[in-house]
């Protein structure tokens, strides 16, 4: 037995050693990067210089900007994916015919890449087309938006398209939470007189919680990574006054277009260290219930 | 619970909301991408098109000579060319090490699993310079195989943990009776983990293939030749620019979301299994 795990380890060990290099060692070179001075193409006498990048970061009024911009975007993109797909899910299971179509449909941006839906999006929000000309249509002229090329609306537009991707993934988890539920629980509240709000209310809603905090993790963590999607409507400048910019877009710039690599190294630790704050605890949980199990 | 026709009529009318809320921007690609450039305009984006064209499609494939513009059609081709080995080795890898972390756990396999799928959840800017010095130093900076290895090394963590998941359901006697038997680790992947992979095997791969076939962040920063770039970042460039008219942007984004689109109406249930396993617990 103790042979044939050896032969079980040696398995894994490829996979083992390119994470290990792939990611662990990247990050680490990338935290070494970020407390240097290499913000140019050459620079002559690479040094150590503390915390520099990251004190500048924190006084660049571009990633303030951007930090602000990140927490738009989750407020708009995790209550809105949500509730959607909380809706959406409870609408699909309450045993309709043709169930299979419409989850087809709501869950279809799904398969999209970012890109192709910030070339729909970018068309669909263009200030003299679009969404605002079916609103002026509909006599609904009052939503009229400048979308992403008005300062004041910027990544609210994004995260409006981001929405309508992402939350055919809250859908799906909803309608997997959904169909666990025992249906022996709402046989028993009916025979005790509890009305489909009651019901809702203290079954399905509290034996959902698992399923919104995986949800909430995971769609928190696409808001810190969100990219292509503002770069596919906005633009690579993240929009008018920066109003669509965000961490991810921000050190793509400084790094690949300015060449000031250590000034991005510090951006991308940032991003890290937020993501997992949120991905750390989510996993020890999710394997520990697991083990428990 | 018996339901009121009231009740149906809510259901299906909420239901067709949200199927018209997902359905238009995809009929504004598609309803643009067939018209002809004559009719395209702006203040018209909703109406149907009065003849039916192909043109924009086979501009946005074939590019243009005239005004410079490159088709659409070589970067397809480059995204198929990375998509093919990619995912292929990818699931390969996972498979393999599915097999250990699900059947052969020893001490500490769940640090190590652990580990590993903590490289599915970081931004990936933060492996990006060294992963760059990295190819260039393998002289792989630009080129379809460097895009290819980058995507395996990063599509470890999703494969390993869909197929654990998949052979931890494989009950433990199977592989008892075939050690039995005779068989040693490869024996009992060769003969019983398997011929049972088939519906973990789909998973992983639909999987994969959507998310590389749809990745823009490697394929932006690896390959800086138009030439070699895959679709979306071919497309996104395509969109930028101010000389391709709007119907050959929209034909170009159909064509491009054409592949993934196909297997996820054909195989959806597959593809929303793999949804799922990428929230952990699956």
């Amino acid at each position: 037995m103790r042979r044939y795990r050896r032969v079980a380890f040696l398995l894994l060990a490829p996979s083992l050693v390119l994470v290990a290099l792939f990611v662990y060692g990247f990050i680490l070179w990338t935290g070494w990067l970020s407390l240097t001075n290499q913000n140019d193409l050459f620079v002559p006498h690479v040094r150590f210089v503390g915390l520099a990048n990251y004190l500048r970061l924190f006084h660049h009024p571009r990633f303030l900007i951007d930090l602000k911009n990140t927490l738009t975007f989750s407020l708009i993109f995790i209550p809105g994916s949500l509730v959607l797909g909380l809706v959406g899910a409870l609408l699909l299971n309450t045993g309709v015919r043709g169930e299979g179509f419409f989850r087809t449909v709501f869950l279809m941006p799904m398969a999209l890449s970012f890109i192709v839906t910030g070339v729909a999006w970018r068309w669909l929000m263009n200030p003299s087309s679009g969404l605002n000309l079916l609103f002026s249509a509909l006599g609904l002229g009052f939503l009229k938006s400048g979308w992403y090329t008005d300062p004041a609306v910027g990544i609210k537009a994004v995260a409006l398209a981001a929405v309508w991707q992402l939350s055919g993934y809250t859908m799906a988890l909803y309608l997997a939470g959904l169909r666990a539920i025992p249906p022996v629980f709402y046989e028993a509240a009916e025979v005790d007189g509890a009305s489909p709000w009651q019901a809702f209310r203290y079954i399905t809603l509290p034996l959902l919680t698992p399923v919104t905090l995986s949800a909430v993790i995971v769609l928190g963590h696409i808001s810190l990574k969100i990219f292509d999607l503002v770069i596919a409507i906005a633009g690579i400048s993240g929009g008018p006054a920066f109003s669509s910019d965000v961490p991810a877009l921000f050190m793509f710039v400084t790094t690949f277009q300015a060449n000031r690599f250590a000034q991005g190294a510090a951006i991308s630790i940032v991003l890290l260290v937020l993501v997992s704050f949120l991905v750390i605890p989510y996993l020890y949980w999710s394997l520990r219930r697991e083990v428990a199990e | 619970m018996r339901r009121r026709p009231l009740f149906w009529f809510f259901v299906y009318l909420a239901l067709s909301l949200l199927a018209v809320f997902y359905l238009v921007p995809i009929y504004v690609l598609v309803v643009n991408a067939l018209k002809d450039y004559r009719e395209v305009s702006v203040e018209a984006m909703w109406r149907l098109p009065e003849h039916l064209s192909l043109a924009s499609f086979a501009k946005a494939w074939f590019g243009d000579p005239g005004t410079g513009m490159t088709g659409l059609g070589q970067n397809f081709m480059n995204s198929v060319k990375l998509v093919v080995p990619a995912v292929f080795l990818s699931v390969l890898l996972g498979s393999i090490n599915g097999y250990v972390l699900a059947q052969w756990r020893f001490r500490g396999s769940e640090t190590l699993f652990f580990l590993l799928l903590f490289g599915m959840f970081i931004p990936y800017q933060s492996i990006l310079i060294p992963l760059v010095k990295v190819l260039m130093a393998l002289h792989l900076y630009g080129t379809i195989p460097g895009l290819v290895l980058t995507h395996v090394v990063y599509g470890i963590p999703i494969t390993t943990l869909i197929f654990r998941n998949y052979y931890a359901q494989i009950p433990r006697e199977l592989v008892d009776a075939a050690q039995i038997d005779g068989a040693a680790v490869m024996g009992v992947y060769r003969y019983v983990i398997l011929p049972l992979s088939a519906p973990g095997t789909v998973v992983a791969v639909i999987w994969q293939f959507t998310q590389i076939w749809n990745d823009f962040l490697f394929g932006v920063v690896i390959t800086n030749k138009p030439d070699v770039q895959p679709i979306t970042v071919a497309l996104n460039n395509l969109a930028g620019s101010f000389i391709v008219e709007w119907n050959v942007q929209m034909a170009g984004a159909l064509l491009a979301a054409l592949p993934t689109l196909l297997v996820y109406v054909l195989m959806g249930r597959y593809f929303i299994r793999g949804l799922l396993a990428g929230s952990v617990k699956g």
